[in-house]
């Protein structure tokens, strides 16, 4: 009975215990429920997974109204990898949180920052498992504005002005796609996706499409950051609380590099985008750009965690690349970066906020030496970026040898050259924290630091372990890019 | 078709436009989201428009009518324009929060104030 | 206990050991016997292979399929076999000898060291015995990975300068050239499997077969060809037992293993000789050969003058493989067990004198070898053997590989053997001379006598096996056959 109903719990669950949160007016209890949502948004989000793994789809028609009509929630493997993946980290996260929100937030806040974390979860949860376009910007919005304001929570006033800015391009971005979908609407004359592109193959006039397609791009680029549009992302990234940056850094960007792939493949159509136009080719020129320019600039930053969220900007290039490479080894390849990235930049996210949680500061002058008082905690953040430079055994190899493959499949060897070229960057940004926390001297303030606390260590070492073991067992991930880019390709049926 | 039959739309592209320039140029972040709300405010345009046919009547079923308006842009902008309005309250409290912990509105002093980190 | 027991024990039992000797932490003289426990065990595991391999057997172990089509598998064949024979055998000595170098110098942080040092055996089986290019590759970087705290031991300045270049030159070869080169093949076989015979015979143009050779080779940093092998020097910094790990047990090793492996089971042998397109390496690695020894000809300080003789020495390994006939390859493997045996004796030599004496430079020794006879002794035999002269193990390999450059007809080959068999004389046998037969100033040798004992016993043991391998070479030189010529041998 219960499991007709999954794609609609999957997003109520977590949007009724927002108002609930914000009734109990008590940190702990919103906390509790905080956590209780985020596993049964996990719970729910697996059993999607596995009911459509082998192919098909669930299909629910909310109020019984039938599509086209009415709003329909479309779940097949692409969404529900996605769902699992927003699943997966919002576990981890949710127990992490606790511990960081008691140092980073007011205690009268806190409550607040559950209601919004459980809002932003709804929201990313919508937009993976709907089928309607208008439905998808509803909430697109609700985990926008919901992210705004949990950046904003962070201790640092430049987190203000972050989700200031975070807001105008995010607003100018969800604003680009409703105009996309108003003349996607104007030209087909509906809003469900599956029947927008049955009727896109009948528009007589091409021109509004093509626009459409544009609007669509550069919106959901602007929420993906992909460069040059990335600009809120290092300052939303480095200020937010700690938990807020992991939880964002490994979905947020994620669901809107669905949104693209559902309307590039799904609506649109892979032959008219990638091969009628030259969608692939533009794709290309930025994700280059994004993977050796955001790499560069990391290399000098001052902000650990802004450091961090430049390599963000540069993996996000990486799964650009595959999708714009557009043959299925390229599609797994972005795909399984999207999980794979998520789970990397999650952990070490986690990590960081263990360091933040006890040396207060992100700035590689005030951690020096760390390493000797923090060993779990760095020892961690190596590893994961090993996995950000692409190490054997580590989730980010298997990304890179998928692009390598596809990169060489495609007769451009140029590009291969550049995906490798492009982690000797990470090389070198790792390996400055590495100096830092394992070959400077600690001062005083340092060295009276204690390792971080267990509630923070056991998950963020969980998505560590994660890293690994993904990296050798890849069945679920692998397999489910795989399933999922076979769908994509596919097309509509 | 003339370039006047379709004033509509060459209202929705200077509305749309004029918001992001405002957004752009202006430094005072009041008068930033002010831009953003008019750039929002282009879109609803852009969807109300095309619904009102020509000759259509009221979207209620009734005997001796063939034409109807388009009630489902009105909804979709109610929607919209509810989104709008959140977004707005929102930025706004951001800038009064910023006014105080930097006690400026303005961009580029804010940035000074920043400068050297 | 069987084969594929043994294959998997042979990466547990070091990464066991690495994690008691970290448990160990506190009581020095345990965790040196758990080092010493762990490296008897491993070699006699190891050990249990042989037999089975000499008579033809090509045990395998399978773990895991990683991605679709690519596993992380284990074969033995007698390559594999040979390079895990010495360097498990080695680490024994290495381990009793860093016992009295960390001592003696009262080194800090020594069981990080050991535990990295256990690693770095564990990942240097994993490439021995590796199945696939897959696995090579990942152990490869494991190795790497797990060596740089030894590089970088010290924590000083100069050795996080120099840890920088070992990553940066070793893994950014790696990802850029090896990486793609294993990927590329892949994406042209469908296979990544290592074959007798070679994978690539009849699917890529005689191009294709060239440049994979130049990104295989250049990839395989640890070979240490030119341009390739500034990071060697460098790690000249580390304490004189990682050198030798480096140098002789492990990491170059793994290198020159790695190249032989790739152009004798991903190439083929025969598949390649003859190809334009493959011309270039002979000469490539005779460059290296030559510029290197040059380069130790002109170094006063005798780590470094070592670490350009192992660049030289290596590219030994690389130009016999290139030579490409059944002769030359067995010299290639046989190099790199005789090498390591002379390369370790002589680093253990250079730590005694910097132990004992506190001097570096070659210009210091003189004289030396009335103090320290037991050491420069072992050093003369060392010196012996990479110059090539018998009784010492290093004729045995010269001689294959010279035999094999004319049986391939390849004069200028010849020609760098012997140029560099003049220029090794010229680097070593002034040492050997100024320490036995030159009087040194009267007040620079009266304060010390020999090294502390674990170390004059290391190095008498290698210096001795040195000897001994030149009569009783039976069991490389059998593993050697069977590569040329297959398990008939």
């Amino acid at each position: 009975m219960i499991s007709s109903h999954l794609p609609i719990l999957l997003v109520v669950v977590p949007l009724i215990a927002a108002p609930v949160m914000v009734i109990l007016r008590s940190g702990a209890a919103a906390w509790v429920l905080a956590i209780a949502v985020s596993w049964a948004a996990l719970a729910i989000s697996g059993a999607l997974f596995v009911q459509v793994a082998g192919g098909g789809h669930v299909s629910y028609f909310l109020g019984s109204w039938p599509a086209p009509w009415g709003i329909e929630y479309r779940v097949d493997v692409v969404n529900a990898y996605l769902a699992l993946l927003v699943g997966v980290v919002a576990a981890v996260v949710s127990v992490y949180s606790p511990r960081s929100v008691l140092a980073e937030i007011e205690p009268g806040r806190r409550y607040l920052f559950y209601t919004m974390y459980a809002l932003c979860l709804s929201g990313l949860l919508g937009i993976a498992v709907t089928g309607d376009a208008f439905n998808l910007f509803v909430f697109l919005e609700i985990s926008s504005l919901s992210s705004y304001v949990l950046i904003a929570l962070g201790r640092d006033r430049r987190a203000l002005m972050a989700a200031y800015q975070y807001l105008i391009l995010g607003t100018i971005g969800a604003t680009f796609y409703v105009i996309g979908v108003g003349m996607l609407y104007l030209a087909t004359g509906t809003l469900n996706l599956a029947d927008m592109a049955a009727r896109l193959a009948g528009v007589s006039e091409p021109r509004a499409v093509l626009a459409a397609l544009a609007f669509i791009t550069v919106g959901v680029s602007l929420k993906l950051a992909l460069f040059p549009l990335h600009l809120w992302l290092p300052n939303a990234y480095a200020y937010a609380p700690s938990a807020v940056t992991a939880f964002l850094a490994a979905t947020a960007t994620k669901v809107s590099v669905y949104v693209l792939l559902r309307y590039y493949y799904s609506v649109f159509g892979g032959s008219t985008v990638f091969h009628a136009l030259p969608m692939g080719e533009i794709l290309l020129v930025f994700s280059l750009a994004a993977m050796f320019i955001a790499s560069t600039i990391a290399i000098f930053q001052e902000n650990v965690k802004r450091m961090f969220a430049y390599s963000s900007v540069a993996q996000i290039g990486y799964i650009t690349l595959g999708v714009a490479l557009a043959s299925m080894t390229g599609l797994t390849a972005g795909l399984v970066h999207v999980f794979n990235h998520a789970l990397t930049k999650g952990a070490l996210f986690l990590l960081l906020g263990g360091i933040a949680l006890r040396a207060g500061a992100m700035r590689f002058g005030s951690i020096g030496g760390i390493g000797r008082v923090m060993p779990l905690t760095c020892f961690g953040i190596v590893l994961g970026g090993l996995s950000l430079i692409g190490v054997p055994a580590t989730v980010g190899f298997v990304s890179k040898w998928y692009l390598v493959q596809a990169a060489l499949e495609r007769g451009s060897p140029w590009i291969a050259f550049a995906v490798v070229a492009s982690s000797l960057l990470a090389l070198v940004y790792v390996w400055r924290f590495i100096e830092v926390a394992y070959f400077r001297e600690p001062d005083a303030r340092v060295s009276a630091l204690r390792e971080a606390p267990a509630s923070m260590l056991v998950p963020a070492w969980a998505l560590i372990a994660a890293c690994i073991y993904f990296g050798i067992d890849t069945d679920l991930t692998l397999g489910g890019a795989a399933a999922a880019a076979w769908e994509l390709i596919r097309g509509p049926q | 078709m003339t370039f006047a039959s379709h004033y509509g739309y060459w209202v929705t592209i200077f509305l749309a436009i004029a918001g992001l320039y405002i957004v752009v140029a202006r430094g005072n972040l009041v008068k930033k989201l002010v831009g953003l709300s008019i750039f929002q405010t282009s879109v609803y345009l852009l969807y109300i428009a095309p619904g009102k046919l020509i000759g259509g009547t009221a979207p209620i079923v009734a005997d001796g009518f063939q034409v109807y308006s388009n009630p489902l842009p009105h909804v979709l902008i109610l929607t919209a324009i509810v989104v709008g309005i959140a977004t707005l309250a929102l930025g706004l409290a951001l800038v009064v929060r910023i006014k105080e912990a930097y006690g400026s509105i303005e961009e580029d002093e804010i940035l000074a104030a920043e400068r050297g980190d | 206990m069987t084969p594929e027991t043994a294959i998997l024990g042979a990466i547990a039992v070091p990464l066991l050991g690495a994690a008691l000797i970290g448990a160990a932490h506190r009581v020095p003289d345990l965790r040196e016997a758990v080092t010493l426990v762990t490296a008897v065990a491993l070699f006699l595991l190891v050990a249990t292979l042989a037999p089975g391999v000499l008579a033809g057997a090509r045990p395998a172990a399978h773990v895991a399929e990683v991605m679709p089509g690519i596993d992380l598998a284990f074969r033995v064949e007698p390559l594999g076999m040979l390079f895990a024979l010495v360097s498990s055998g080695l680490w024994i000595v290495n381990s009793l000898y860093s016992i009295g170098y960390m001592r003696g110098n009262r080194e800090a942080h020594q069981t990080r060291y050991y535990v990295c040092f256990a690693a770095a055996l564990a990942s240097t089986m994993g490439i021995a015995f590796a199945g696939n290019l897959f696995t090579l590759f990942l152990f490869y970087e494991a190795l790497t990975l797990v060596t740089y705290p030894l590089v970088t031991h010290h924590g000083t300045d100069e050795a996080r300068r120099a840890g920088r270049l070992y990553i940066g030159v070793l893994v950014g070869t790696s990802i850029v050239f090896l990486l793609v080169a294993i990927i590329w093949t892949w994406a042209i076989t469908g296979t990544i499997e290592f074959e007798p015979g070679g994978i690539l015979a009849g699917s890529a143009s005689n191009a294709t077969v060239g440049l994979l050779l130049a990104l295989y080779v250049f990839g395989i940093g640890k070979a240490a060809v030119m341009p390739v092998h500034r990071w060697l020097p460098a790690a000249m910094v580390a304490p004189t037992p990682v050198s030798a790990l480096l140098h002789a047990v492990a990491v170059v090793k793994a290198g020159a293993f790695a190249v032989v492996k790739v152009v004798v089971y991903v190439f083929g042998v025969e598949a390649i000789s003859g190809l334009a397109s493959v011309d270039w390496l002979p000469f490539i690695a005779g460059f290296t050969v030559i510029a290197a020894s040059i380069v130790a000809l002109r170094s006063d300080d005798l780590k470094r003058r070592l670490a350009y003789s192992t660049v030289s020495q290596l590219s030994y390994v690389v130009l016999a493989a290139a030579l490409l006939t059944p002769l030359s390859v067995i010299g290639a493997a046989l190099h790199i067990a005789t090498h390591a045996l002379g390369k370790i004796t002589l680093f253990f030599c250079a730590g005694a004198i910097y132990t004992a004496a506190h001097k570096s430079r070659v210009s210091e020794l003189d004289g030396i070898g009335r103090h320290m006879p037991w050491t420069m002794a072992a050093f003369t035999v060392g010196a012996l053997s990479l110059i090539g002269v018998p009784p010492a193990a290093g004729f045995v390999s010269k001689w294959f590989i010279i035999s094999g450059a004319l049986q391939a007809g390849h004069y200028p080959a010849v020609a760098v053997f012997i140029a560099s068999t003049l220029l090794n004389a010229a680097y070593f046998l002034p040492i050997v001379h100024a320490a036995f037969f030159r009087r040194g100033p009267e007040d620079a040798h009266a304060a010390h006598g020999e090294a502390p004992w674990p170390m004059v016993a290391a190095t008498t043991a290698t210096a001795a096996a040195t000897i001994a391998l030149f009569f009783v070479a039976d069991l490389p030189l059998a593993l050697a056959r069977q590569l040329s010529f297959g398990p008939a041998g």
